[in-house]
């Protein structure tokens, strides 16, 4: 066997054993999410007893936490609630972030580190520590209670996370080309509508999945200035717990219903992204 | 199409000392093809986007026809530029490219697609219209390029290094067809290059910048054989022009040793203080009776015509010049060869500027 031949085999042991890894730290991770879905298809005495996959599945939880009683939170206007906040934040942030960023990243404004420097450090604050003026600030305007004041509040919560993004995507666009474009006759908004968002589409859907997902998954705000209407979908998966008997079957199911979006979201956004990341390569 | 003028345009860099191009005066007539040469750094691309109104300009105005664009948006011009990386919009289609600029314009679609399809007759580019920008070659890109500009008629043509990204053999067939598409349009053009070769093939006339200052704009014959100062005779013409530093004693000039006779021009020359002599390659002649001694350090056999390397002993330091002989060429590296002056010797004083141009003889 020569050299070469060796080194070549070698290479393949090393790439087994690293994919061998790469499958058991995926399986430890993943494993509270599988134990999850099959506490799901459970009833509640075999979720309480031992864990065993000797059960017979069914889907009756699922029933059970999207059947609307009176008075109750109901799956579907929560989901709706969540689904209207989510998405309107999120476009409203991709509207504003988006002029914010090409005015960070083309032609960066005087003090551009000081503006990028600003909208990262609103995030510093704890939310707790925010959440008395905030809710004073709801009550006094009537907004307690409305899908409102999560949209107002979940835009002000992403937006500095899609400046920064954006301004690293819009700083892959070639600079060449918002000279050509302006040479060939377009207006400022008409650069930014024709070279720039187009070059970087992948990596505004990116920001914009993000956004939505992290909208989706907001608890803290929701509970504190939501708690009697206009609520969502994480305050309906804590419905579920129950201070008599068990509810570990039920709430496993709720947990995944509320986590189908985000994992839908998430691998989009993974695709978009990593084109997103390698656009700079295309040229 | 309109002639061009630059009058004492001047920028800054926010932070530098000196500006990237100081007081630039340069009138370009109708139809010409004036090329900016100079190293990197000598302020040529930042004249060609102040003419495109990419960079602001600090003082003095430039005006297209009449009219001063100075402080004029660069969509406003009436301007078409050809970017080194060719700038090509990723998203849409050869055609496409070549018409955005006519649907800025609101330009009709039918005598868009009119338009972009002449350009592409006359580029080869008919059977990619359809394609991206991706799906094409170097070569094609760089004719898209071109396309983009010329569907436009614009009053002048920017081109800032178009040529630099194809491989050698597509450029120099590609400087050619450029020249001639030129002239075939006759749209004023304003050409950047560090290429002094391209420069001298290409242009009408060549204007050649250092540190942000004009040294010479002339005919490349001209800065061939009346170079205005050292400097552009060192960056013009390749091999460089031999520049020999002289210090004369007794009022006299040596060249290793062996008087420099200036002849008539001697009354233009201080022989009082430091000189450079500059002579090309061709006018130093290789023999066996030449006044010079030299020997050999290496040389290069271009088929047509060789250049020889050589060294010479001058005011007690070993200096290199070359010389341009027929092929073949019967010497070897290490060889002892005897020099003799043939041809035009320029003189430059202390400050680098021309002072004489003659038939010098060495004794």
């Amino acid at each position: 066997m020569s050299a070469n031949e060796r080194a070549v085999g070698e290479g393949v042991w090393t790439d087994r054993i690293l994919g061998l890894v790469a499958w058991l730290v995926g399986f430890i991770y993943f494993f509270p999410i599988l134990w999850l879905i099959i506490n799901s298809t459970k009833d509640e005495v075999t979720a309480n007893a031992t864990p065993t996959l000797d059960y017979s599945p069914s889907l009756d939880r699922y029933r059970e936490v999207t059947e609307t009683s009176v008075g109750l939170l109901g799956a579907g206007e929560a989901f709706t609630n969540s689904a209207i906040t989510s998405v309107v934040s999120t476009l409203i942030v991709l509207l504003l972030a988006i002029p914010a960023a090409y005015a960070l990243a083309i032609y960066p404004v005087k003090k551009w580190r000081d503006a990028l420097f600003f909208f990262i450090s609103t995030k510093f604050l704890p939310l707790v520590a925010s959440i008395l003026p905030l809710w004073i600030l709801a009550r006094q305007f009537d907004l307690l209670n409305t899908r409102l004041v999560l949209i107002i509040l979940y835009t002000a919560m992403n937006l500095p996370l899609a400046v920064w993004m954006l301004r690293s995507f819009f700083q892959e666009v070639p600079r060449e080309l918002v000279e050509a474009a302006e040479i060939d006759g377009t207006s400022l908004i008409g650069v930014l509508r024709s070279v720039v968002i187009p070059i970087a589409a992948p990596g505004i859907a990116a920001t914009g999945l993000l956004c939505l997902i992290f909208a989706w998954n907001e608890y803290f705000f929701a509970v504190q200035l939501n708690a009697a209407d206009a609520q969502t979908v994480p305050i309906w998966v804590t419905t579920n717990i129950s201070t008599r008997g068990n509810f570990i079957a039920k709430l496993s199911a709720a947990s995944v219903l509320a986590s189908i979006p985000v994992v839908i979201a998430g691998w989009v956004a993974q695709k978009r992204m990593i084109r997103g990341l390698a656009m700079g390569a295309i040229k | 199409m309109a002639s061009v003028t630059y009058h004492k345009a001047t920028r800054f860099y926010p932070g530098t000392e000196r500006p990237a191009v100081a007081e630039f005066d340069l009138e370009i007539p109708d139809g010409e093809l004036l090329v900016l040469v100079g190293p990197s750094g000598s302020g040529k691309s930042t004249a060609l986007r102040m003419l495109a109104g990419l960079e602001p300009l600090d003082g003095g105005q430039i005006k297209i026809g009449d009219r001063d664009v100075s402080n004029v948006r660069p969509r406003d011009r009436d301007i078409a530029m050809v970017f080194q990386n060719y700038a090509l919009y990723p998203q849409l289609t050869v055609a496409q490219n070549m018409g955005f600029a006519l649907k800025q314009q609101k330009v009709p679609k039918e005598e868009r697609r009119k338009r972009v399809e002449e350009a592409a007759r006359i580029l080869d580019l008919t059977p990619y219209l359809d394609r991206k920008p991706k799906n094409l070659s170097g070569g094609q890109r760089q004719r898209v390029a071109m396309g983009r500009a010329i569907v436009r008629s614009p009053q002048v043509f920017l081109m800032d290094e178009p040529l630099s990204n194809l491989d050698a053999k597509l450029r120099v067939q590609t400087r050619t067809e450029l020249a001639e598409l030129q002239e075939r349009l006759g749209v004023t053009t304003v050409y950047v290059t560090h290429d002094q070769v391209e420069a001298m093939t290409m242009g009408h006339r060549v204007a050649v910048l250092k540190d942000g200052i004009l040294q010479q704009c002339d005919t490349p014959q001209n800065l061939y054989h009346h170079p205005a100062n050292a400097f552009v005779a060192g960056f013009i013409g390749s091999p460089a022009m031999n520049l020999v530093p002289i210090t004369p004693a007794d009022g006299a000039a040596r060249l290793g040793g062996h008087r420099l006779g200036f002849g008539d021009a001697e009354g233009d020359i201080d022989l009082g203080a430091a000189l450079t002599v500059g002579f090309r390659p061709e006018a130093a002649r290789l023999g066996d009776d030449g006044p010079l001694e030299a020997r050999i350090r290496t040389i290069e056999d271009l088929g047509s015509e060789v250049f020889v390397h050589l060294v010479v002993a001058h005011e007690g330091d070993d200096i290199q010049i070359v010389a341009k002989t027929a092929s073949p060429f019967g010497g070897r590296n290490g060889d002892n060869v005897r020099v003799s002056l043939g041809g035009p010797v320029h003189v430059f004083g202390a400050d680098g500027e021309r002072v004489a141009s003659t038939n010098a003889t060495l004794a």
